[in-house]
């Protein structure tokens, strides 16, 4: 395009029509890429998921489903409340410094709203598998006397204590993750909701 | 910036690409209302595009699961029903562009000598574009889609000796069916527009070798100035380009007036009867199909006679097959020494005036039953279709035409 | 220019001469008004306590349609939601349509799309158009759908009428009324008022982006037209160069 004596008035119109032009793509290409955000249909799935605790066992671990993960519901029984402050030594993070793990209300010694009812999303932090159980303290559970209780991840070896919180020295970075939620009743939990509304 | 440029420019000729075919294109200054159906045309194939990836983003070819994706798409999908709107009335506004632009040739006769080839390019371009209409309109599994789609592959079985076994190769099935549908998918969504695509690069490129034509049909090459520059021509950027927005403007208006306040634009566009889920036990009352083969829909049905040993089924079949065929041979029928309807006599205006208004009529007439006093009405205007070509030969050459003046005019 | 506009009328008279024939019944007109939220919240109480107990609106979720009609999830659930666990799902049936298909010779089919595809008229007209005929399976007949295997559901409201036939020049029976033979709680207009409403939220239920596409249609016009003042200017700024 030739710029010798590009006047004034061109010069504005150009700029005037270019801009709306830009204004008009963007106003344009919005549709377009919020059609890509999760669906009605998605989100339907993705739905709070209400869960009646009252048949838990106290050291006794329900799963759930909450959008397409497997949720942990683990009713801790007071020896398993007393191990987590014993063992904090061997914890990479056990004041639950990173935010982005647990709700600000879970940012506590036993990671939860009540001590003894612990949620958690049961996905290795480290590359996504799921942990087993070894909620027994003691050599019973196959790591050691020394095994306070939790979880133990078998692709590459994260374990996990009795509050999901990561022991140092092992693959997982992070603590496991605790969704939102919160009660309805005593005996019913919903996961996917708590004060600030649906998650 | 010009170092990139420099750079750019010693491993692929961008300068050179964009000169040529951009700000050293030059194009008759004369262009006018007609001239904007093209760039229009490459418009409407990029939105189908854009559309339509989004849309395959939530649409299943599944016979059990594609009716209700639709509607999944027009409810639960943020924007989807706008997605959907843009990619029905699209094909809808393709059609009317591609047709006007069709007809600007027949008026300054731009298929003719030299552009022969850019017409035939332009012709499969246009027969790709109906395949590719017919293919995505099963897509939504309505019943008008299942049924039309029935119809239309049913026509093949009437093709003697090879019929039975092409249909049930196309279709996949004894019916149309999932495999149909899966198939009409695949064609719709890669290999006709990829085949649109490399076609309209090609039609382009041999538009671009020759150079346009314009209204007054006058070859603006054979005036050169002293720099080699054609004496008529402007370059096409900055003052088509410039052009071409307004043109585009207007067009979005048009378009966006439809899509936000009519739509279906009262059944025109998208048939009642394909918000009904395929149904083969219960055909609709009428079978129509959409508007833009609504012309050849009525040559179809229109042959009701058997003759020379060939039933009436077939004959309609081969009609409405020569009808498109014509068309490739027009650059040939013409034998007028003018290019445009401008300096050409009253015979060949009064044969495509007549010929758009049996166009129009076998259009409005193949939304109808073909029965009682439409019938005649379509068989007479058929035969005025093919006399448009037929007789070209004659009155292009005995037409009294006015002189063509040198340099274009404009009005 | 002018003889192609001459060309156009002349190409569309032809049209003109060959009017839509009329078959079928009479429909009468309804007035289709989707801001009148009230009527539209009446018509989906009508919905779902009537008619979804056999027909599925299998595309539309319920919380849509609570935002939509401007009914909070909690009122949805209370008063709303009969045939369904979370107000995100799917508004199905509660019949079970293998089951309908035994009772009534067909599934009764869902009517997500039933006022686009029949239109408004057809819908309104059908609903006030049930008959007590003998000689059906279910006791009535419906003269904007003969034969239909659907009985009158609503006919506690309109009470029963009687269809009355005259033969015509051909010996066909042609349709001449109703006759009224047993009122129900509604009066006449009450019904139809309340027909409007339920095809009112059918035709909603049949596209719910209706409620938004007109304004946000107004809007890109709006742009466009300015855009277009600007490309126009400009257009003609660089054509001043071309003679």
């Amino acid at each position: 395009m030739s710029e010798e004596g590009v006047n004034p008035r061109r010069r504005r119109l150009l700029v005037i029509t270019s801009g709306l032009g830009v204004v008009g793509a963007a106003f344009a290409a919005t549709p377009f890429v919020l059609s890509m955000m999760p669906s009605a249909r998605a989100k339907a799935a993705g739905a709070p998921v209400e869960v009646d605790i009252s048949k838990i066992e106290p050291g006794q671990l329900l799963t759930v489903e909450w959008r397409g993960k497997p949720v942990w519901i683990l009713r801790r029984t007071p020896e398993m409340l007393k191990s987590l402050s014993a063992d904090t030594k061997v914890l990479a993070d056990p004041k639950s410094a990173v935010a982005d793990q647990q709700p600000s209300y879970a940012q506590n010694e036993a990671r939860s709203l009540k001590p003894e009812y612990l949620v958690l999303v049961g996905i290795c932090t480290h590359l996504g598998c799921a942990p087993t159980q070894r909620l027994q303290a003691g050599a019973v559970s196959g790591l050691g006397d020394e095994w306070p209780g939790g979880f133990f991840c078998p692709c590459h070896g994260s374990k996990f204590d009795l509050a999901g919180r990561v022991y140092k020295n092992v693959p997982a970075p992070t603590n496991l993750q605790v969704p939102p939620y919160s009660f309805l009743t005593n005996t019913r939990i919903i996961i996917g909701v708590d004060q600030k509304g649906v998650a | 910036m010009q170092k990139l440029l420099a750079w750019i420019d010693d491993r692929i000729p961008l300068t050179k690409v964009w000169e040529e075919h951009l700000a050293k294109y030059y194009a008759p200054k004369n262009f006018n209302f007609w001239y904007y159906f093209g760039s229009l045309a490459l418009l409407m194939l990029v939105m189908q595009i854009v559309t339509g990836i989004f849309l395959t983003m939530h649409y299943k070819p599944d016979t059990g699961l594609a009716f209700a994706s639709v509607e999944y798409i027009m409810r639960d999908v943020s924007w989807g029903w706008l997605l959907r709107y843009m990619h029905s009335v699209g094909a809808s506004f393709f059609f009317i562009v591609v047709y006007l632009h069709m007809f600007r040739a027949l008026l300054y006769g731009s298929h003719r000598n030299p552009r022969e080839l850019i017409w035939l390019v332009g012709m499969v371009i246009f027969v790709a574009l109906m395949a590719e209409a017919f293919m995505g309109y099963l897509l939504p599994w309505g019943n008008m889609s299942y049924w039309g789609a029935q119809v239309i592959l049913s026509l093949f079985d009437a093709i003697p000796l090879v019929g039975p076994i092409l249909s049930e190769w196309m279709r996949g099935d004894f019916v149309v069916s999932d495999a149909t549908l899966n198939r009409f998918f695949a064609f719709h969504v890669i290999a006709v527009p990829l085949i649109l695509a490399a076609l309209v690069f090609l039609h382009i490129v041999a538009l671009h070798k020759v150079g346009s034509n314009n209204p007054d049909g006058v070859e603006i090459k054979k005036k050169k100035g002293p720099d080699g520059i054609p004496l008529d021509g402007i370059p096409f950027h900055p003052y088509y380009t410039v052009k071409d927005i307004v043109g585009i403007v207007v067009f979005l208006m048009l378009f966006s007036a439809v899509i936000f306040f009519a739509p279906e634009l009262g059944g025109w566009f998208l048939e009642p009867d394909n918000f009904m889920p395929a149904n083969i036990l219960q055909t609709p009352p009428e079978i129509v199909p959409l508007w833009y083969f609504t012309p050849y829909y009525s040559i179809l049905r229109a042959n009701t006679f058997a003759f020379f040993g060939i039933e009436a089924k077939l004959w309609g079949v081969i009609f409405m097959g020569l009808a498109i065929v014509f068309f490739f041979f027009l650059p040939w029928l013409d034998r007028s020494s003018v290019k445009s309807i401008r300096y050409r006599g009253w015979m060949y205006k009064t044969a495509l005036a007549i010929f758009v208004v049996a166009f129009l009529t076998l259009g409005y007439l193949g939304t109808q039953p073909a029965a009682g006093p439409n019938l005649m009405i379509a068989q007479v205007c058929t035969v005025l279709y093919f006399a448009f070509f037929i007789l070209m030969p004659l009155y292009t050459k005995i037409d009294k035409t006015k002189p063509v003046p040198e340099r274009v005019t404009t009005k | 220019m002018k003889k192609l506009l001459i060309l156009f009328v002349l190409a569309v008279l032809p049209a003109g001469a060959f009017a839509i024939s009329e078959h079928g019944p009479k429909l009468d007109p309804v007035n289709i008004d989707l801001n009148d939220n009230a009527s539209l919240q009446r018509g989906a109480r009508i919905f779902v306590n009537y008619c979804l107990s056999c027909h599925s609106a299998s595309f539309m979720r319920y919380n849509r349609m609570g935002h939509d009609l401007g009914i909070s999830d909690e009122l949805v659930k209370e008063n709303l939601l009969f045939a369904a666990d979370k107000v995100g799902d799917l508004m199905k049936a509660v019949m079970p349509q293998d089951d309908a298909k035994l009772w009534f010779g067909v599934a009764p089919p869902d009517l997500s799309l039933i006022a686009r595809a029949r239109k408004p008229a057809w819908v309104y007209t059908y609903l006030r158009s049930f008959y007590r005929d003998p000689k059906s399976p279910s006791g009535w007949n419906n003269v904007v759908f003969p034969h239909v295997a659907m009985p009158h559901v609503l006919y506690e409201w309109q009470g029963d009428q009687r269809a009355v036939f005259k033969k015509d020049a051909h010996g066909v029976d042609v349709f001449e009324g109703f006759e009224l033979e047993r009122p129900g709680s509604m009066s006449a207009k009450d019904y139809d008022d309340a027909m409007r409403d339920l095809t009112n939220f059918l035709v909603y239920l049949g596209e719910p982006a209706k409620l938004v596409r007109y304004q946000i249609g107004l809007y890109v016009l709006i742009f466009l037209a300015v855009f277009l003042v600007f490309a126009y200017l400009l257009k003609k700024e660089y054509w001043k160069d071309v003679h």
